[in-house]
């Protein structure tokens, strides 16, 4: 392999920060966006906790989304302008989902008790909104916005998909976080949306290669097959692990926070997988990273700030979950 | 319509709605810090339990204030690229590090210490807790450091050099302060500072007048009345040296504002005036002679430039014009109602209970004055810099999307029904939140406080 410069490594450092600002956020907000889309099968006494297990961190989840759409604006805006003009209506949507839902988390508690049927109502439906948006979303991206019959049946899939994924986070989330008749229908929850979720992440496997030429050489020549065969096979593993836990005792006690803990793993072996095919593209087959660049004088700027800030951050949000370690309690403006 | 006013009136609708949020929280955190650091410091246990009813009261109107804050800056932060993606292309260089900044040092560092600040009290001590409060307040107050210095920066560019019609950064300090900065920052903090003294004032005159939560209440609105009253003549003497600084960098701005059309020497004050972009003339003009001169130059007889001097290259003069007048009368009407409520109350002897009615009521019809000025002055400047959106140098329709004017339309409409909606619950819930006796609160007697003062504490609300 050739040796490249700081200023080429660059777009790559970007990439990957800009990659993992949008796991994050996609695994945080994930399982916060699927705990507010569960809440319909919930009594109005397990929302409150449901929304209580949440509350402290929904604010901060959001944050990575703009931290990874800020850095797509920042580091490759002709990438941001090109996927973002793509994606207008989709985009528009979900923060229509998204603003409903920060704004019912609020109301809900807050304005009249009568009212607070209406506002959990919205919060559902935002959750949903948003979550079926980036579904469609991530669709239309990994297949490179192609047009024809077979692309829109594919964002469709994966806008069911995604949605299922985030209430199997959300459920095992709960899992971790509640006790008792709650924790019981979190798992009933989890085995329901289990299914749906594995057939979604099987159909973008089989669609991406089936869709573009760069992905399928890329993941069916070999020696790399054999390599990289090693990211399908440790999801599965950890799929089949999460299924049979749900169905164990021990999963209502010690090891409840297991199966959220394997699909976090899932969710990163994914974008591991996702990034494979997609590399160096930021928007496949048509802008690499390098193209789509800003200056390097820009991005040096920038990546001083992160190195500062990041570690920073991270500390500071590792101290918020402790805080809110455990089984999730009622909430109170003390 | 075509596609860039559309994109124009949707971006427009955004920040007119985002705006009226950080405009409450920018100031509210630290009053709470104060609320929070009045009830440890309070010895009587009267008083220690309603710094404490206020703390909590105000915490909740934060919490709701900061969500709808944060739903409604998400969507800029994706209308930044759908809306002007040529706006990135083109001066990405600088505006992106500036943004890239603000979430990094601002929005992490509020949404980290929230949970803990809303929730955590039960959880961690008093000082790690007081500690979470004060990183939010500063948290909101860096996020609007930041993103002023980008919106200066647009008004008065400085420190950058254009290579193929990139824009590079030449100078990072001259970037972040460039010449209006920090005036524009010190005019935000003030206008925010008033906006949340309004509201205090506003809602807990409210509150005496429906004979809920008395005495907490009253002071609340003491010191609501003490921050406007200080704020108030403070925001004047910015505002002044900020029109100074907008004349010397953006002279059209300062025309439309004032009406002039031909550059004048000793150029009257308008009172009142319909200027016409078509006849190029105002009607219904109302002078006081010579006065705009005098302010502006310090001398009555002080040249001002007319808007025929920047031919196609000046702002619509009928919004700025209006939207002037309407600022700089509703921050005279606050420092008018800040200073006489003040006084009233120091001669009542501190007594909110022989405060007349009728005052009372002119406080609470004035809860949302902030809103006005804030949105009226920020339609001053942003307006104020058409039609170009860097300064003299890139013009707002260059940048624009290529998005069908129909799906902009669209979602203009969606969004502009969302936001009334959620304008309309703002309102409601504030107003159903002052009126509420607080749940707890009833079966708590200072009595109960003075005897177990953690009891109070222990028998949380749920939020």
């Amino acid at each position: 392999m050739m040796l490249m410069s700081f200023d080429e490594l660059l777009p790559l450092i970007f990439i990957g920060l800009m990659g993992v600002s949008l796991l994050v956020y996609v695994v945080s907000d994930g399982y916060d966006l699927g705990v507010g889309m569960l809440m319909h099968r919930a009594t109005p006494d397990e929302r409150d906790t449901m929304v209580a297990s949440i509350g402290p961190f929904w604010d901060a989840n959001e944050t990575w989304l703009v931290l990874g759409v800020g850095l797509l604006l920042v580091a490759f805006p002709k990438a941001h302008g090109l996927v973002l003009s793509e994606l207008y209506l989709p985009t528009a949507l979900m923060l229509v989902g998204l603003t409903l839902r920060g704004a019912a988390f609020d109301f809900r508690v807050k304005a009249k008790a009568d009212r607070k049927a209406m506002w959990d109502r919205m919060f559902i439906a935002g959750s949903m909104l948003a979550s079926v948006c980036q579904g469609w979303m991530l669709g239309r991206y990994i297949s490179g916005f192609g047009e024809g019959w077979n692309y829109p049946i594919f964002a469709g899939a994966i806008a069911i998909a995604l949605p299922t994924a985030y209430a199997l986070l959300g459920a095992t989330w709960l899992v971790m976080k509640t006790h008792g008749e709650l924790q019981e229908k979190a798992i009933e929850w989890s085995k329901i949306a289990w299914a749906p979720m594995v057939l979604g992440l099987i159909l973008i496997s089989m669609a991406t290669p089936w869709i573009s030429e760069t992905v399928r050489l890329r993941w069916f020549t070999l020696p790399a097959m054999i390599a990289v065969a090693s990211i399908p096979i440790t999801t599965s593993v950890a799929l089949l692990t999460v299924r049979l836990l749900l169905g164990a005792p021990a999963v209502r006690g010690a090891l409840c926070w297991l199966p959220f803990a394997l699909l976090v793993l899932v969710f990163f072996l994914s974008f591991l997988g996702l990034s494979y095919s997609i590399y160096p593209y930021v928007v496949i087959d048509r802008l690499t990273v390098w193209q789509a660049a800003s200056s390097p004088e820009s991005l040096r700027v920038i990546l001083i700030g992160v190195c500062v800030t990041l570690p920073v951050i991270i500390a500071y949000t590792g101290f918020s979950y402790r805080v809110f370690r455990g089984k999730t309690i009622e909430l109170d403006y003390a | 319509m075509d596609a860039v006013f559309l994109a124009r009136m949707q971006f427009a609708a955004n920040i007119t709605f985002h705006i009226l949020f950080p405009s409450i929280s920018i100031a509210l955190g630290w009053v709470l810090l104060f609320f929070r650091l009045k009830h440890l410091r309070a010895t009587d246990p009267q008083q220690k339990l309603d710094w404490l009813r206020a703390y909590r009261l105000w915490t909740k109107v934060f919490a709701l204030t900061f969500a709808l804050g944060v739903v409604s800056g998400v969507t800029m932060s994706f209308q930044f690229g759908t809306n002007w993606p040529g706006y990135m292309e083109r001066v990405g260089n600088i505006a992106g590090p500036l943004l890239g900044y603000e979430v990094l040092t601002a929005f992490f560092l509020e949404a980290g210490f929230l949970g803990v600040m809303l929730f955590g009290h039960r959880r961690v001590g008093e000082m790690v807790h007081l500690g979470a409060t004060f990183l939010v307040a500063l948290g909101t107050l860096m996020s609007a450091f930041w993103i002023l210095a980008l919106n200066s920066w647009m008004q008065t560019p400085a420190g950058y050099e254009i290579v193929d019609g990139q824009f590079h950064a030449r100078s990072w300090l001259e970037i972040v302060f460039n010449p209006s900065f920090p005036y524009r920052f010190v005019h935000m903090v003030l206008a925010s500072s008033l906006t949340c003294a309004f509201l205090l004032i506003g809602i807990s005159a409210w509150q005496l007048l429906k004979g809920v939560a008395t005495t907490n209440a009253s002071r609340v609105l003491r010191t609501g009345l003490v921050l406007a009253a200080l704020a108030a003549p403070a925001q004047m003497v910015a505002g002044d040296f900020h029109g100074l600084n907008t004349l010397k960098h953006q002279p059209q701005k300062i025309a439309a504002v004032e009406g002039i059309w031909e550059t004048t020497r000793g150029a009257p004050l308008l009172l009142f005036a319909i200027p016409d972009d078509a006849t190029r003339s105002n009607r219904f003009e109302l002078p006081v002679p010579k006065l705009a001169s005098l302010i502006l130059r310090h001398d009555p007889d002080g040249e001002l430039k007319g808007l025929n001097e920047f031919p196609s290259a000046h702002p619509p003069v009928l919004p700025l014009f209006w939207s002037f007048r309407i600022m700089v009368g509703t921050g005279i009407l606050m420092l008018l109602v800040s200073w006489v409520g003040l006084w009233r109350h120091w001669r009542d002897g501190w007594e909110f209970s022989l405060m007349p009615r009728p005052l009372l009521k002119l406080f609470a019809g004035m809860t949302f004055a902030g809103w006005v000025a804030t949105i009226a002055g920020w339609y001053v400047t942003e307006i104020g810099r058409q039609p170009f959106i860097v300064s003299g140098l890139i013009r707002t329709s260059e940048v624009a999307s290529r998005v069908p004017s129909a799906s902009i339309a669209l979602t203009l409409a969606i969004y502009v029904t969302l936001y009334v909606g959620l304008l309309v619950a703002y309102v409601g819930v504030l107003k159903y939140m002052s009126e509420k006796p607080e749940k707890s609160s009833a079966a708590v007697t200072s009595e109960d406080l003075a005897q177990d003062p953690l009891r109070y504490q222990s028998r949380g609300e749920f939020a």
